[in-house]
């Protein structure tokens, strides 16, 4: 059951859990599995670009990703499987968007990091993540993360907007139902970022909550914000142990 | 006895499965205006195309379709185009593909759009004239909490 | 605009060859409106051939009924070793092209 798991999700963040728990790619027809698995996918796309854009030297500082990380392949290797993380300068839970944008602008030194729905910054994102492919998702355990975590666990379970409904409401209760011919699926962001049908591009896991929200009507979070980063928290720590996508695709 | 659109889809419904050829239903009249302009107004045979599309797809945005004729592809005896026509999108047109001996093949695959459920239709033209089709009924559903 | 092309490098002479193409597009339809009211242009690829030893063996016309990121396979009988050059077209008449090398042996 989905919600004893939540409980000890929330203690130990790092517990690895062979369950009945289901992704969204488990939910999805043949086909679209098929297009994920198909080298011809199109989120191939915005890993190249990122590849591309890890040895460009950017900034005053005239500095590539490269140039302090070295090759991507080992350097971020298991780090999108592990975010969010606590920065310590800001003192603040920072999600995979928002580390990159601080990269940015205090090591490359560029004034204004591009908006992360920027293609170059989703770019970046897939390619950084794409070294985390077939990793379990293992939270930080960094215990300066749990208030932020906690905050994530209450927003998870709170009524919200005009329709009044809570994520738990729909992606604890009603997992596996239906809404309006589409599955409800139990909301385990192991595919992110994705190239999502609907979008027809690449997006990240807070441009998905803000549908979310604004399904139920309610006043959408901004992207990066405390408490998108918050609810990220969580989500990854009730799915934790499970595998992060490749090349996610969803309808 | 014509079945009403509804009947036919709740029996489609029961088939889980990738249809391959189905009985050609109403259409609408652009769509036969395209498909007259393409043939001309010549007899159209419903065999040797295979066409290959989802019976049930989540996401209208990307559909996966494959088309086949039955053809030894020779310079005397080849398919020289195939047209996709679709029924409610704005545009009856989906795609043509030109082929030719040095083809091999017959096989085309692409990823269409489709603006809700109907009925997609390939029809190919033979270097002797002829023109033989085949089509199939897709229902396209949409995910919820859709992005305004 | 980045495209990914699955083509053998090698074939026996009279082999049939399998290519698939993905081009990144949003191939944008014409039919959208923006957020502030106005209709989005249309920007599509429009026409995608493939010549092989200079001889036109695949084109296909594109509506904006193609999804985004368009993607295409179809087949060519391989003869002598030679160029597979994949040309394309956008409604803005720019066209774009790539090339590959098909060895027959």
């Amino acid at each position: 059951m989905i919600r004893t798991f939540v409980f000890i999700g929330i203690l130990l963040p790092g517990v690895a859990w062979s369950d009945d728990r289901r992704t969204g790619y488990d939910d999805m027809s043949p086909d679209l599995q098929a297009l994920q698995e198909d080298p011809m996918n199109p989120g191939t796309f915005w890993v190249l670009d990122g590849e591309r854009l890890w040895s460009e030297p950017a900034g005053s500082a005239a500095q590539s990703c490269d140039a302090c990380h070295g090759p991507a392949e080992t350097s971020m290797q298991g780090v999108a499987a592990r975010y969010p993380s606590f920065d310590a300068p800001s003192s603040s839970a920072v999600d995979l968007p928002g580390r990159i944008a601080l990269c940015q602008s205090r090591h490359q030194k560029i004034a204004a990091p591009k908006d992360r729905a920027d293609p170059d910054s989703l770019a970046l994102l897939a390619y950084v993540t794409h070294q985390s492919r077939g990793l379990p998702i293992t939270p930080d355990a960094d215990p300066r993360l749990a208030p932020a975590r906690a905050v994530g666990a209450e927003l998870f379970s709170s009524r919200m907007g005009q329709l009044n409904l809570s994520c738990a409401q729909c992606h604890d209760d009603n997992d596996g139902g239906y809404l309006a011919a589409a599955r409800i699926p139990q909301a385990h962001p192991t595919g992110y970022p994705q190239y999502r049908l609907e979008w027809e591009t690449l997006g990240t896991l807070d441009r998905r909550l803000t549908g979310c929200m604004t399904g139920v009507r309610a006043d959408r979070f901004p992207p990066g914000s405390p408490e998108m980063v918050s609810l990220e928290l969580f989500l990854k720590s009730r799915a934790a142990g499970m595998t992060v996508e490749t090349l996610p695709i969803r309808p | 006895m014509t079945l009403s659109r509804r009947t036919a889809v709740t029996a489609l419904l029961s088939l889980p499965f990738v249809l391959q050829s189905g009985s050609a239903g109403a259409t609408p009249d652009s769509m036969q205006a395209a498909l007259k302009d393409f043939t001309g107004g010549a007899p159209v045979t419903p065999e040797r195309v295979t066409l290959k599309i989802p019976l049930l797809v989540e996401n209208g945005n990307s559909v996966p379709l494959s088309v086949a004729v039955d053809s030894p592809m020779t310079a005397e005896d080849h398919v020289e185009e195939i047209a996709i026509f679709n029924e409610i999108n704005p545009l009856p047109d989906t795609a043509r593909f030109h082929l030719g001996p040095r083809s091999g093949l017959a096989a085309v695959e692409t990823r269409i759009r489709l603006n809700g459920s109907q009925t997609v239709h390939a029809v190919a033209r033979m270097k002797d004239g002829s023109f033989w089709s085949a089509t199939t009924d897709v229902i396209v559903t949409a995910p919820a909490c859709r992005e305004v | 605009m980045t495209v990914l092309i699955n083509i053998p490098d090698t074939a026996a002479p009279g082999e049939i060859v399998e290519i698939k193409i993905l081009i990144q597009h949003p191939m944008e339809t014409g039919f959208r409106t923006g957020l502030d009211g106005t209709l989005v242009p249309r920007d599509i690829i429009e026409s995608l051939a493939c010549l092989y030893l200079g001889e036109e063996v695949f084109r296909a016309d594109l509506y904006p009924a193609i999804t985004a990121n368009p993607f295409l396979g179809f087949h060519l009988r391989a003869d002598t070793t030679g160029d597979v050059e994949f040309i394309w077209t956008d409604n803005a008449g720019v066209t774009s092209r790539e090339v590959r090398t098909l060895t027959v042996s």
